[in-house]
């Protein structure tokens, strides 16, 4: 299904619905951790940031001159590489496929003797898999930094000229 | 927002349970679903809606910029400090087995502490980038405008 908008408060609506439709699809697959994500971030604090955006940007999509071919020739292309590569990917749910072979039995036994907690996902994102844990925070770490740079300065000259606009 | 009685007291009525339930998903990520990343937006969501209801500047009231810029480099040095934890404690960084008495113990020690951090991050993040952007806006939107 296709939908095209050019009003982008309607497309925030939406991809915040999708988010949310996920949201059930993959509580259906049991990964509800990725659910409860996907739910806070995806459907809530990303809809608020993006109406945020809107609200400095406006909301309705400008038109678009003269015909991107480059850039469908481009994405054609890629799609079409990226379906190649799938097409090497074991079955949906295949008990042979290396994910599930490699390290996760391992993860699996190794959760209850070696960390002792209920839950494997906190276990594999705080403890085995620590350095990635420690980049990511990282990551929202110099998202926050980057926003900050960039929009501060407009920030601290409203505050000293009471609110008002300061350009 | 001052002639929406009912946003801002439903607002109110609602922040307190969303913080709780926040702190609920960081130190029952153990056991449950959830954990540092999650709580992070959830405590920082309570803020955004005071912040949306009440307006930019009593949120700044309340959650001062130069306070959460530093909160937010605070949960990360929490992380970065229990890994450096493991080194001097004669393992390696982020090895969480030697920070207590028994391995399965500093495991649990070293996860509450490292989701912690995350969550202060996040948390601290998510509500820098939301004064960011709630301060450029120099006029009020008109109902019709959406």
């Amino acid at each position: 299904m296709i939908i095209r908008l050019r009003n982008l408060f309607a497309v925030v609506m939406l991809s915040s619905v999708f988010s949310l439709l996920s949201t059930g699809l993959f509580v259906t697959l049991d990964a509800v951790d990725v659910a409860f994500t996907e739910a806070a971030v995806g459907a809530g604090i990303t809809t608020v940031l993006f109406l945020g955006a809107l609200a400095l940007t406006g909301s309705i999509e400008k038109p678009q001159r003269g015909r991107p071919y480059i850039a469908l020739l481009v994405m054609t292309a890629l799609a079409a590489m990226l379906l190649y590569g799938t097409m090497d990917m074991p079955p949906f749910g295949d008990a042979g496929a290396p994910a599930h072979r490699h390290v996760a039995p391992e993860y699996i036994t190794g959760t209850q003797t070696q960390i002792g907690i209920p839950n494997m996902v906190s276990a594999i994102l705080a403890s085995y898999r620590g350095f990635d844990t420690l980049g990511e925070t990282g990551v929202i770490f110099t998202a926050g930094i980057g926003v900050l740079l960039l929009l501060r300065r407009r920030l601290s000259s409203r505050q000293q000229s009471g609110g008002g606009d300061a350009e | 927002m001052k002639h929406h009685i009912i946003l801002r007291i439903g607002a109110k009525l609602l922040i307190p349970p969303i913080m709780l339930f926040a702190l609920y998903v960081q130190f029952h990520g153990d056991y449950g679903p959830g954990g540092g990343f999650q709580a992070g937006v959830i405590f920082a969501s309570a803020f955004i809606l005071y912040g949306l209801v009440f307006g930019l500047a009593e949120l700044r009231r309340v959650a001062p910029l130069a306070v959460v810029t530093k909160l937010m480099a605070a949960g990360w040095l929490i992380y970065i400090g229990v890994g450096y934890a493991g080194l001097i404690l004669g393992g390696k960084f982020l090895d969480y087995d030697v920070l207590s008495h028994d391995p399965v113990s500093g495991q649990h020690l070293g996860i509450l502490l490292v989701e912690l951090g995350v969550g202060v991050t996040v948390a601290s993040a998510m509500l820098v980038i939301y004064q960011c952007f709630a301060a450029h806006q120099s006029r009020e939107l008109a109902d019709d405008e959406w």
